[in-house]
């Protein structure tokens, strides 16, 4: 039993990914990754709501009918994600302005409703709790490695403090515009997504296509 | 393992979402009445550090703004003299905008800042040298958007003309496009511009899209953002308000006679 909850919270760190093996979430993983601390909160607000929303649809999972369970999930989702932004606005301001609409659009990442219908509807409160949990570390695995790789490469400094000093400050270190515009950010995915895929093949995406040849060889 | 219990029928779905929708809207707003007095406060704490940075801002003068150097005066808009009976520590001007006895409807014509009322009187800040005389003038001006209402503060300098800074601390336009007349880069397009033309007519603006280098606009007028022109059209607009003679025009006139 105890196995099944770690499993829950553990196999979406990598295995499961939901960023690098599902692709989902990229959105918000492009827009608040900037800084590590941007990236930091947003994940820690991810989370809180994958793991509410996983509990709470869970608990009245039999109680939900199935014409309407989408319409039930995404109005406790986007409950949930008004609170968050409002516990953000009265504790962490700056940061809400920073985070700006990211932290209201998390009621559109894919992730939240995914769990909720692919895994809440199905498994009991403590079960999906923990899946919430294990799917918002991994989504903050990705996210704090490319906020931490954008702020150091692109400020070159980390959470803020000044680790490299950039030529303007009178150093030898130049920043990398590129690191702080959205494509890096997809660079980045993209190398962390084949790095994992390298190391374990069963990751790879199967083709939809096979090449004409082999299909005509296979006929015959 | 999850089969539902429930079987499909309308009036228990209806049920069901009606106490889904109940408890949603009930801990939405239970937040939202307990978190809001954090939040009012964290926005005035930015209003002020706004305020501060404006005065970081002040051009010419190389010594140092303090606090405790502004003058706050509450102004009556209409006749632009100061109002001894309200004091400017209390004045709350976010709450008289919309009371009915503390404002005036703007004839619609006039609304190009698209705001509907203001209120018959407002706060301004001054910074006075040596002589008494008027060096700064900070003014908050409030308009709209393209979907959220902009709140800011104009600096002007002590000939009410030239701009010192002009900066927003509350807006919730689209990030990246309308948002960005809070970047550093668009508020340094300000410092220097000219309110008035040499006749004294209000020529202060936003361009639709750039400012031709040497022609007369470009003492006047900063860039547009592309890909915001209900922004950039909205800041266009509550400026001219402001400036014009139903907002802190009759004040500036008075302060231009030295009755400041």
């Amino acid at each position: 039993m105890a196995n099944r909850y770690w499993n829950s919270l553990t196999t979406p760190l990598i295995g499961e990914n939901p960023i690098t093996l599902q692709i989902l979430g990229i959105c918000s993983a492009l827009a608040v990754t900037t800084t590590l601390d941007t990236a930091l909160i947003m994940s820690a607000a991810v989370t809180c709501v994958l793991a509410l929303s996983g509990a709470s649809v869970s608990m009245i999972r039999r109680y939900i009918p199935r014409s309407v369970r989408i319409i039930v999930q995404i109005t406790i989702i986007a409950s949930l994600v008004i609170i968050v932004d409002q516990v953000l606005k009265a504790f962490a301001f700056e940061m809400s302005l920073r985070l700006s609409v990211f932290v209201g659009l998390i009621v559109t990442n894919c992730i939240v409703l995914g769990r909720a219908e692919g895994f809440a509807m199905r498994h009991g409160v403590l079960t999906s709790a923990l899946d919430g949990i294990g799917n918002g570390l991994g989504y903050s695995l990705i996210l704090v490695l490319v906020g931490a790789i954008r702020e150091f490469f692109g400020h070159g400094s980390l959470l803020g403090v000044q680790i490299l000093w950039t030529t303007a400050q009178g150093g030898g270190f130049d920043p990398l515009q590129l690191m702080l515009l959205p494509p890096s950010a997809f660079f980045i995915i993209g190398g962390i997504i084949w790095l994992i895929r390298a190391k374990r093949p069963e990751q790879v995406d199967r083709s939809e296509f096979q090449v004409r040849e082999q299909m005509q060889e296979e006929r015959r | 393992m999850a089969e539902n219990i429930i079987h499909e029928n309308p009036i228990r779905t209806l049920l069901m979402l009606l106490g889904v929708a109940v408890v949603c809207a009930l801990l939405v707003s239970v937040s939202a009445v307990k978190l809001r007095p954090h939040y009012v406060a964290n926005l005035e704490a930015h209003r002020l550090a706004q305020l501060e940075s404006i005065l970081g801002a002040l051009s010419g003068t190389a010594r140092e703004v303090a606090a405790e150097d502004i003058e706050s005066r509450v102004v009556e808009l209409a006749s632009g003299r100061y109002s001894d009976k309200i004091d400017a520590a209390t004045f709350d001007a976010r709450k008289v905008a919309t009371d009915p006895d503390a404002s005036v409807p703007i004839p619609s014509h006039r609304d190009i800042a698209g705001i509907k009322r203001r209120a018959r009187h407002a706060t301004v800040f001054l910074v006075r040298d040596a002589n008494g005389g008027v060096d700064l003038i900070i003014l908050p001006v409030r308009g709209s958007g393209y979907q959220s209402p902009l709140y800011g503060f104009l600096a002007l300098a002590g000939d009410t003309s030239t701009v010192v800074a002009l900066k927003f601390y509350e807006q919730g336009d689209t990030p990246g496009m309308g948002a960005r007349i809070q970047d550093p880069s668009w508020e340094a397009l300000w410092p220097g511009k000219q309110v008035y033309d040499d006749t004294g007519a209000l020529r202060i603006g936003v361009a639709r899209g750039k400012v031709t280098p040497g022609s007369i606009d470009a003492d006047h007028m900063v860039d547009g953002i592309s890909g915001a022109t209900r922004t950039s059209q909205g800041v266009h607009g509550l400026l001219r308000f402001w400036l014009g003679d139903f907002g802190f025009g009759p004040y500036l006139e008075r302060v231009r006679r030295g009755e400041g």
